[in-house]
């Protein structure tokens, strides 16, 4: 055994890289050792030429699922018996995984190396899917002519908003004061949203982008009012 | 520390230049050492107004750009030595200024007087903006017409945003509105907007009313702001509008209808 230098630093000796290689996987669905035997036979008869030598994964996951215990080492005699060589081991538990390796045969995950890194996400994001509603917007002071306010959820105003002024939000918009401007609610899509003013006298009202002006619609001044969609038109009511 | 008045509206026309000169004058005669500076640069009238205009040698966009100092541009006035001007540059356009030039004046200005107006152009460009970004207080300049309200308002929304104490989140700027070319009897024959119509639609604190009055016009031609019209009911309600502004209790005169001796014999309201 040479532990010459100057030949350590030379060429490598190997060099590591991943292949894929395609492993016939023997999914159990029982752990009656004899009928496992048994098919495992039938299988290779079957195919001997493909069987034969062949390397399998074992996956005894549906076993566990049902808490059906299953003697690996037996398994493993089993299968070598027939030929086949056992490389793995799927879905097994504690107990199994670390009996597996004592018999020189590695554990694999349930999922694909990579799944496996993607499940791992999906975990995090049902938990954070229920999305923070958007807060509202509360306005306390006037929207002035040429201003433009959005908000993602509800918009509630309490002040007037000035001819020219626009206000949108994809929720609710309340206005508890005179609306003079043009009020845009349910953007892009939202036809659910309603548009609540305690005086109309805007410019052009809409829902989740169905739209009147001023000139269409007769309002009761001074009256509060609610405004809401119903199939694809615009009603105003009186509160 | 000045206080800084811009005196503005989006409208042209309405009377900015007029007040300015006049609150300006106003407050130099209280006593208090005030400056008044044109903004409307390329369209100077302010000098024309107070009077001043033949002996204008260095205007605001020569101190800005160092090529006066303020003491060389600043003019006094002739009928109160509390009061100045700085008049704008006739050659120029409102490109030549800079907010950073306009924040220098002021602040040189700051240290030796206590009230300084100005008067910003029409419109919400350059001139107006820069004319109005280091206020502390604004007069909103409003006649009582549609148009004129309607850029009031947006000239408000601007104040609220675009000013240096919006962008560095202090104290807003002080709104006032100030009504100007208010005639009662056109108002009673609904023709036009009374001061309830135009607070509903601005929302904002009223600092006076000054009636429609031929006496305007007398006093541009003249040269003397027409807060030196005593006798006149614009010079009258301009000194309501300083006291008001300084703090005193000061009823509106010229908001109901003049009374003539026959309505004045039978009483009535």
């Amino acid at each position: 055994m040479s532990t010459d230098p100057r030949q350590l630093q030379g060429a490598p000796a190997l060099e590591i890289k991943t292949s894929t290689f395609s492993v016939p996987t023997l999914l159990l669905a029982s752990n009656n050792l004899e009928a496992i035997g048994q098919q495992l036979l039938q299988t290779v008869e079957k195919a001997p030429d493909f069987f034969t030598h062949s390397p399998v994964v074992l996956d005894v996951q549906a076993l566990n699922n049902r808490r059906l215990p299953i003697d690996l080492k037996k398994l493993c005699r089993l299968v070598r018996d027939v030929g086949m060589f056992p490389i793995g081991i799927r879905g097994g538990n504690e107990e199994q995984n670390a009996l597996a390796l004592k018999l020189a045969i590695p554990n694999y995950s349930t999922h694909h190396p990579v799944a496996a890194e993607l499940a791992k996400p999906k975990a995090a994001p049902p938990q954070a899917a229920p999305a923070p509603s958007p807060a509202v917007k509360l306005l306390t002071l006037p929207v002035r002519s040429g201003q433009r306010i959005y908000a993602e959820g509800d918009l509630i105003v309490l002040a007037p908003v000035s001819a020219g002024a626009e206000v949108i939000a994809e929720g609710n918009i309340h206005i508890y004061s005179t609306l003079r401007g043009r009020a845009l609610a349910g953007v892009p899509n939202n036809t659910d949203a309603r548009i609540f003013c305690s005086d109309l006298q805007a410019e052009l009202i809409s829902i989740a982008g169905n739209y009147q002006v001023s000139s269409n619609f007769s309002a009761p001044k001074g009256k509060p009012v609610q405004i809401y969609l119903q199939e694809q038109s615009l009603i105003i009511k009186d509160i | 520390m000045a206080r800084i008045i811009v005196v503005t509206s989006g409208k042209g026309g309405v009377g900015k230049t007029t007040t300015s000169a006049a609150i300006a004058m106003g407050l130099a005669k209280k006593g208090h050492k005030t400056a008044v500076i044109d903004f409307d640069v390329g369209l100077r009238n302010l000098d024309l107004i107070m009077g001043c205009e033949r002996r204008v040698i260095y205007d605001f966009i020569n101190v800005i750009n160092g090529e006066a100092s303020l003491n060389q541009a600043l003019i006094r006035d002739k009928n109160c030595n509390q009061l100045y001007i700085l008049p704008a540059s006739q050659t120029r356009d409102k490109d030549a200024l800079s907010q950073e030039g306009v924040g220098k004046v002021l602040e040189e200005l700051a240290k030796d007087f206590q009230y300084i107006i100005c008067d910003s152009p029409a419109g919400i460009e350059k001139g107006a903006q820069l004319a109005m970004y280091y206020a502390d207080d604004a007069f909103v300049v409003t006649n009582p017409e549609v148009s004129s309200v309607r850029d009031s308002d947006r000239m408000l929304g601007i104040l609220s945003s675009k000013s240096r104490r919006a962008e560095t989140n202090q104290e807003p700027i002080k709104e006032y509105l100030l009504l100007t070319r208010y005639s009662p009897e056109r108002v009673k024959l609904k023709e036009m907007l009374s001061v309830d119509d135009v607070q509903e639609i601005l929302s904002l604190h009223l600092l006076g009313v000054i009636p429609e009055s031929k006496s305007v016009l007398n006093a541009s031609n003249s040269g003397l702001p027409v807060i030196l019209d005593e006798k006149s009911d614009a010079g009258q309600a301009y000194m309501d509008v300083v006291a008001r502004y300084l703090g005193e209790e000061c009823p509106h005169r010229f908001i109901d209808e003049k009374k003539g001796l026959l309505g004045k014999l039978f009483g009535g309201r």
